[in-house]
């Protein structure tokens, strides 16, 4: 199993949100239109929406992070041309939402939100801060791990997901129900990204890698 | 390849996420448009506050999905539900007899997939389920006003796709 159990009790929201019946196939129809995707033009992302530190009239506080990475299919080719978002708390652990409580502090140079598409490589590229660590009451102290949150496209509706990338090394990860709920160590791993000194660029910033593997469709894997 | 497991879109995403119009898949004036609503509820039957709809009806539509033009179709929309739980659409019709909605939230691990029927008709997938469960894909309505709720868990739960 790839994905998490929609039911994973540890993660408390789970339980009252996770469907009790079990999914429906539709396999073999060649004309769902799940089987399709929007497209996107590049006109329609503007060409600094893939620098979350220059969205503002000053730099926002933290570590300088450039994350990079390729969006691929089960095959591993390349997916061109898709969406990729990416929305994140600051380098405090807070996020730009109305309902975020935590009492650490905004940054106004922060708003923590970009996009960009795929190049022809399939390859996508932030420049970003690091964020930091927030508590979020599903248990006594717990913390989320630093983690930026994904949101992909691929070619079908049905390969459409949305993730959460971490950063090696973070303790947290240890202790936290959200990544611990997918089941199998390799998919876990798949959602730390790795640390690389060739994309590190001098006095500027830390480099990040991080593809993304999107699910194939129903029909190919029937 | 080791697929990239699928992690919850959280409650904090309406800062990154929703668009400008990004719930009217056409203009105002458009002919034949069709507008639907609906609520998202949880296993009590309270209101979901924090979800992320997504509407998708096959096509792309002559405007692009995220920049707005007057006049212009898209095929793609999204919607974040109101304090209340509620959602709404303005679509074109689907030249097919369903819409594809996908449904993220904080509490749901993966996005559910569903379909929305805007009139109960054979259909293989439809045909495939118990009458209870068949009747959470078909949206009420007529004339071009429809209402489809998504019932995630307990009592009426909608049902949800393989993918
Ligand atoms: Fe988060």
């Amino acid at each position: 199993m790839i994905h998490p159990p929609y039911l994973s009790p540890d993660y408390r929201s789970t339980v009252l949100r996770a469907p009790a019946q079990a999914p429906v196939a539709f396999k073999g129809d060649p004309d769902a239109i799940e089987l399709t995707s929007p497209v996107f033009g590049h006109d329609e992302v503007g060409a600094l929406d893939n620098d979350l530190t220059r969205q503002h009239e000053g730099e926002p506080i933290g570590e300088r992070v450039i994350v990079t990475g390729r969006i691929l299919d089960s095959s591993g080719r390349p997916v061109r041309d898709t969406l990729v978002e990416l929305w994140q708390a600051n380098a405090a652990g807070r996020y730009a939402h109305e309902l975020d409580q935590h009492p650490a502090p905004l940054d106004p140079n922060f708003t923590g939100a970009g996009r960009c598409l795929t190049d022809s490589d399939g390859r996508y590229r932030f420049v970003t801060i690091k964020p930091g660590a927030y508590p979020w009451r599903n248990h006594h102290n717990a913390w989320r791990p630093a983690h930026l949150h994904f949101s992909v496209f691929g070619r079908a509706f049905t390969e459409r997901l949305v993730t959460q990338m971490y950063f090696p090394g973070d303790p947290l990860m240890a202790f936290d129900p959200i990544y611990r709920s997918i089941p199998d160590e390799a998919s876990r791993q798949r959602l730390i990204s790795a640390f690389s000194m060739d994309l590190t660029e001098p006095e500027w910033a830390l480099g990040y890698t991080f593809d993304i593997v999107l699910g194939s469709t129903p029909t190919e894997s029937s | 390849m080791t697929l990239t497991p699928s992690q919850t879109v959280g409650p904090f995403f309406s800062h990154a996420l929703p668009y400008a119009h990004d719930w009217e898949l056409v203009p105002d004036s458009y002919a034949g448009a069709v507008t639907l609503t609906g609520h998202v509820y949880d296993g009590d039957g309270a209101p979901v506050p924090d979800a992320l709809l997504e509407l998708w009806l096959g096509q792309t539509g002559d405007r692009g999905v995220l920049r707005r033009g007057s006049g212009l179709v898209s095929g793609f929309g999204r919607c974040a539900t109101a304090a209340d739980g509620s959602f709404r659409f303005r679509t074109a019709r689907p030249s097919g007899p369903y819409l594809s909605l996908q449904v993220f939230a904080r509490g749901l691990l993966r996005s559910v997939l569903t379909r929305v029927y805007l009139e109960d008709r054979p259909d293989p997938l439809l045909d495939s389920l118990e009458p209870a469960r068949r009747k959470t894909l078909i949206a009420e309505g007529a004339d071009g006003r429809y209402r489809f709720d998504v019932r995630l868990q307990g009592d009426g739960e909608t049902v949800f796709l393989d993918f």
